[in-house]
């Protein structure tokens, strides 16, 4: 976005460290075998989400002043979707599965 | 002032807006795309023990491989980034060296994918074996496709940038294909964490 | 090298199969043959295919529509007939015959009637109403509309080349899989479904773009006309929910073209999903049908009450309700497919909120007609007609939204009464009353009012002669889409449907009557003001039809009916202190172009010709990689000859052509709020 001219080289560094360490914890956790049952889903979604807004912030430069208000509509709007739309047919199709069982 | 300077000034300001319009609206479609990959999701995850007698996702997942995968991407979008500022300092040059930096990254990671995907077909787990298979190919490869396209397009800056020079509209151009490529790298880390890091567990 | 296409495809096998294959081909060529003898071909090229006009797009998505309502029709008329006479016997269409026809209908009605009906609509007036010069992307306007037109084509050419699908407009698998529709059929339907649903999305992106970034000065969003406003709700949802449409489709397509296993019965294959993932599309679909009508209705009530919209902000959020809403409720359309009570009964509850902001709305609409000025136009009497006849709909639908009574209902023809009940009146009355509405704005001169309301009232009654009877039928105990029954007490009633269909038949034809008539008296019927209806937007500012701009000078707006308040302060038709340049895009021939492209990518991936598929991939990526070289698009109308068709317009009206305006001045302490009534 034109938005935001005098993006530095230290921002896109700051995002690429953080992610490079985002993506190493969970792929350590599982490669290790370290933790074991819901211990590792957990970490591996907290640390994909915390990703994903590092991403948001220093790639996509996303930020709550100077993003237009309709680009952060729909990104939310898309969220929003998104989580009733899998949310529910994960829970819909599980629901299903266990009655056929 | 002349009228044809007028002229040339109107346009531009038309030209202008149309920009702004544009980088909105491929704001919007990269949001229908994510619910495109949603879906894809959310049928890869019903699918993903549905492997009808055929191999698992231990059997068929090496995770050295995805990290070299990652690891491109993630370079990727680094100097993706860099064409940016390089871009927005308007040295055209530079902005054409980190362009064909990113495009061989990412014809390194088609490559790896395609090595990937055949190397499973010749083991027996192509899209075809189980309702698990058929759901990974389709996630994956409609990623890799995605990849392709912007690829293409990263080609295309790659033409249009030395005939053309850091105009506004190849500006915004490289713009939005920037956001398609970070959106990418985006649908990439729900990939790994959701397939094969939980597929090797 | 024609993959599966051989002679055989040629429909010699039946005379019913022969029979809509000439029809099609014998428009075609009559089609082709009337235009040659017009030697209208190069002004259909310059002036109407090529155009990224919107007011030409939107008439041309309309004409499609009307093409298409007219085949989709010829189905329904074919259903009835056979299940009017089909008692313990054959009837006249044998069940692959019949199968094809009602799969056919439901397809053609939704994605090739409706669609390019609303979307016509909205191209031809939200622009207009929002005081904007065209839409935000006028060239992958004409894409959208080409994208939507192969798919027709696609649908058409399955009557002669081939067959259509036998697995319902929903195309459940298994049954829509390869191993139990082996033929080309649903190939054709997931073709067509793929090529018009993108053309569908990227329509709506374009939509949601041209009402965020396009609004003239002072038009904030609570300014906005009603029916803007449910364009956007109407486009937000169709950028959203068409992709669940094109993932569910390519991944049919993927399952019967490569042999995956999404939905097959062996293998890992969940069929379950298919209906989970194709409603997930399909109930923001039934919104996306309506809520454009609900808008059509909203200015409708208002202009012709003669009186301001009631309710307006309860109406616009009433409108946004619905849309989240209709993302959360899906799974009511597969109650029986064996959830457990707790998933059933949140999606039942979460439909029966969704009757709250429309009844919100009927309200609202009442509440504007009461105390006002009613003129019966038949745009106003679809509307009245509508509200009455919706309502019923609405009940059936709160009935259907209970698991358990859905249990008893679902598959039945009560549950066909039903989402007609919702469709006919809620869509299809809203946009004959929005055809009759903005024919003149379209066309620059009026409908024939005699005609339209003889249209309404075939229609209407046709309607209930149709529908009622298939409400009982489904307390008797009908199944949908019976070829043939056993049961002679059903007999009666479906001789009652078949003869609604014929009412509507003469419904369809009225609007022929009215079209022609009116087209033939269009000197005495000319709209010269621009403003035939005394209207409250935008869009009765500009002349009748356009000028390509629309507005020589972007309109200032203070007020949500502004062209009203324009009026009554006097400051419509004046001429401004100066015209200026205006730059308007170039036509271009690349969206017949990537339309044909599309078209000819669907019918070779039908027929499994490889060779051809490649090529037109490559091909369209080319033209869009052409298109991106291109910087020079745009193109300068000089002010002089802006001036020129602005005074040669302002010329022709003359004082008397004006509304008079007085009866709306307000009076008494509630300024201009509260217009007088006939106390």
């Amino acid at each position: 976005m034109n938005h935001s001219a005098e993006r530095s080289v230290t921002t896109y560094l700051t995002g690429f460290v953080l992610a490079v360490i985002l993506t190493a914890i969970p792929f350590t956790l599982v490669w290790g075998g370290f933790l074991s049952g819901m211990a590792v889903y957990a970490v591996i979604a907290v640390a994909a989400i915390l990703q994903v807004l590092v991403h948001l912030v220093f790639f996509l430069h996303l930020d709550l002043k100077s993003t237009p208000a309709e680009n952060l509509f729909f990104l939310g709007f898309a969220a929003v979707l998104i989580f009733i739309m899998v949310g529910g047919s994960l829970w819909i199709m599980t629901d299903l599965h266990h009655r056929m069982m | 002032m002349t009228e044809t300077a007028m002229a040339t000034d109107l346009l531009e300001e038309e030209e202008q807006k149309s920009l702004q319009s544009r980088e909105f609206g491929f704001w919007v479609y990269l949001m229908t795309d994510a619910i495109i990959f949603a879906l894809l999701f959310a049928t890869y995850v019903v699918l993903s023990k549905n492997s009808a007698a055929g191999p698992t996702s231990k059997d068929v997942f090496d995770l050295r491989h995805t990290a070299g995968e990652t690891a491109l991407l993630l370079i990727s979008s680094l100097t993706f980034g860099m064409a940016t500022i390089a871009m927005a300092r308007g040295l055209s040059g530079r902005v054409l060296m980190w362009l064909v930096v990113t495009a061989l990254l990412g014809f390194a990671f088609l490559a790896m994918e395609l090595a990937e995907f055949q190397g499973m077909i010749a083991k027996g787990a192509g899209p075809d074996v189980s309702g698990f298979l058929t759901a990974f190919f389709t996630l994956v490869g409609t990623h890799g496709l995605h990849v392709s396209f912007g690829t293409l397009g990263i080609l295309v800056m790659i033409v249009q940038i030395p005939l053309k020079g850091l105009t506004p509209p190849v500006r915004s151009r490289l713009l939005r294909l920037g956001l398609f490529w970070h959106f990418l790298d985006i649908v990439w880390i729900g990939i790994f964490s959701v397939v094969y890091l939980p597929g090797v567990m | 090298m024609l993959g599966r296409l051989t002679v055989d495809a040629l429909p010699f096998y039946s005379w019913v199969a022969m029979g809509g294959a000439a029809v099609t081909v014998g428009g075609g060529v009559a089609v082709f043959l009337l235009i040659t003898y017009l030697r209208a071909w190069k002004v259909l090229w310059t002036d109407w295919l090529t155009s990224v006009d919107h007011k030409k797009i939107g008439i041309m998505y309309v004409v499609l529509s009307l093409v298409m309502l007219v085949r989709g029709f010829v189905d329904a008329l074919m259903m009835r007939a056979q299940q009017a006479v089909s008692l313990n016997s054959e009837g006249y269409l044998p069940p692959e015959h019949f199968e094809q026809i009602f799969s056919s209908h439901g397809t053609i009605m939704i994605f090739f009637v409706a669609m390019p009906f609303l979307t016509g609509l909205i191209n031809i007036v939200v622009p207009q109403q929002i005081g904007a010069r065209d839409v935000a992307f006028p060239f992958l306007n004409s894409v959208s509309l080409w994208l939507t037109a192969s798919g027709a084509g696609l649908v058409l050419i399955s009557l002669v080349v081939g067959k259509f699908s036998q697995a319902g407009w929903t195309g459940y698998p298994p049954y829509s899989g390869i191993e139990y529709s082996p033929g080309v059929g649903v190939d054709y339907w997931l073709w067509a479904l793929i090529t018009s649903g993108v053309g569908s999305t990227l329509a709506g992106i374009n939509f949601i773009v041209t009402i965020f970034k396009n609004r003239c000065p002072g038009m904030t969003f609570m300014r906005m006309p009603m029916f803007t406003w449910t364009a956007l709700c109407a486009s937000i949802l169709i950028a959203f929910a068409f992709p669940g449409l094109t993932v569910v489709a390519g991944q049919l397509a993927l399952d019967r073209t490569l042999g995956f296993h999404f939905f097959t019965n062996g293998d890992g294959g969940n069929m379950m999903m298919f209906a989970n993932l194709l409603w997930i599309w399909g109930h923001p679909e039934v919104y996306i049908l309506i809520l454009p009508a609900f808008g059509i209705f909203s200015e409708v009530v208002a202009t012709f009450s003669r009186k301001r919209l009631f309710g307006y902000t309860s109406l616009v959020y009433a409108t946004a309700c619905i849309a989240l809403l209709s993302f959360t409720v899906w799974l009511h359309h597969f109650f029986t497919m064996g959830s457990s009570s707790n998933v059933n009964a949140v999606f039942g509850i979460a439909t029966m909120i969704i009757a709250v902001p429309t009844g919100v709305k009927i309200f609202d609409w009442l509440f504007t007609m009461y105390r006002g000025r009613i003129e019966f136009h038949p745009a106003m009497v679809f509307t009245i007609g509508f509200m009455v006849t919706f309502v019923i709909g609405g009940v059936t639908g709160v009935l259907l939204a209970l698991p358990p009574a859905d249990y008893l209902m679902h598959n039945s023809t009560f549950l066909v009464a039903h989402f007609h009940n919702m469709l006919i009146p809620g869509a299809l009355f809203g946009y004959f009353a929005g055809m009759n509405y903005w024919f003149p704005k379209a066309f620059g001169f009026k409908l024939d009012v005699k005609w339209g309301i003889r249209s309404f009232w075939f229609w209407f009654i046709g309607f209930y002669l149709a529908f009622m009877p298939l409400y009982v039928l489904g307390f008797l105990g009908m199944s949908r889409r019976m070829e043939h029954y056993a049961d002679p007490t059903w007999q009666p009633y479906l001789v009652v449907a078949a003869l609604g269909a014929l009412c509507v038949l003469c419904g369809i034809a009225c609007i022929a009557i009215q079209l022609y008539v009116s087209a033939k008296n269009w000197g005495s019927a000319r709209d010269i003001t621009g403003d035939p209806w005394n209207g409250r937007t935008l869009e009765w500012a500009t002349s009748s039809p356009p000028a390509p701009y629309n507005f020589a000078v972007l309109p200032q707006v203070g007020d949500i009916d502004a062209f009203h308040e324009m009026k009554i302060r006097g400051t419509a038709y004046q001429v401004p202190e100066r015209y200026e340049d205006i730059v308007m895009p170039k036509n271009s021939a690349l969206g017949p172009v990537l339309g044909v492209l599309a078209f000819v990518l669907g019918f070779a991936m039908i027929w499994y010709i490889w060779w051809l598929a490649a090529l037109c991939l490559v091909l369209s990526l080319v033209c869009v990689g052409i298109r991106s070289f291109d910087d020079e698009t745009d193109v300068i109308l000089p002010a002089a000859e802006v001036a020129r068709t602005e005074k040669a317009r302002l010329a022709q009206i003359t004082p008397d052509d004006l509304h008079d305006m007085r009866d709306f001045l307000p009076v008494g302490p509630a300024s201009g709020e509260i217009l007088p009534g006939r106390a």
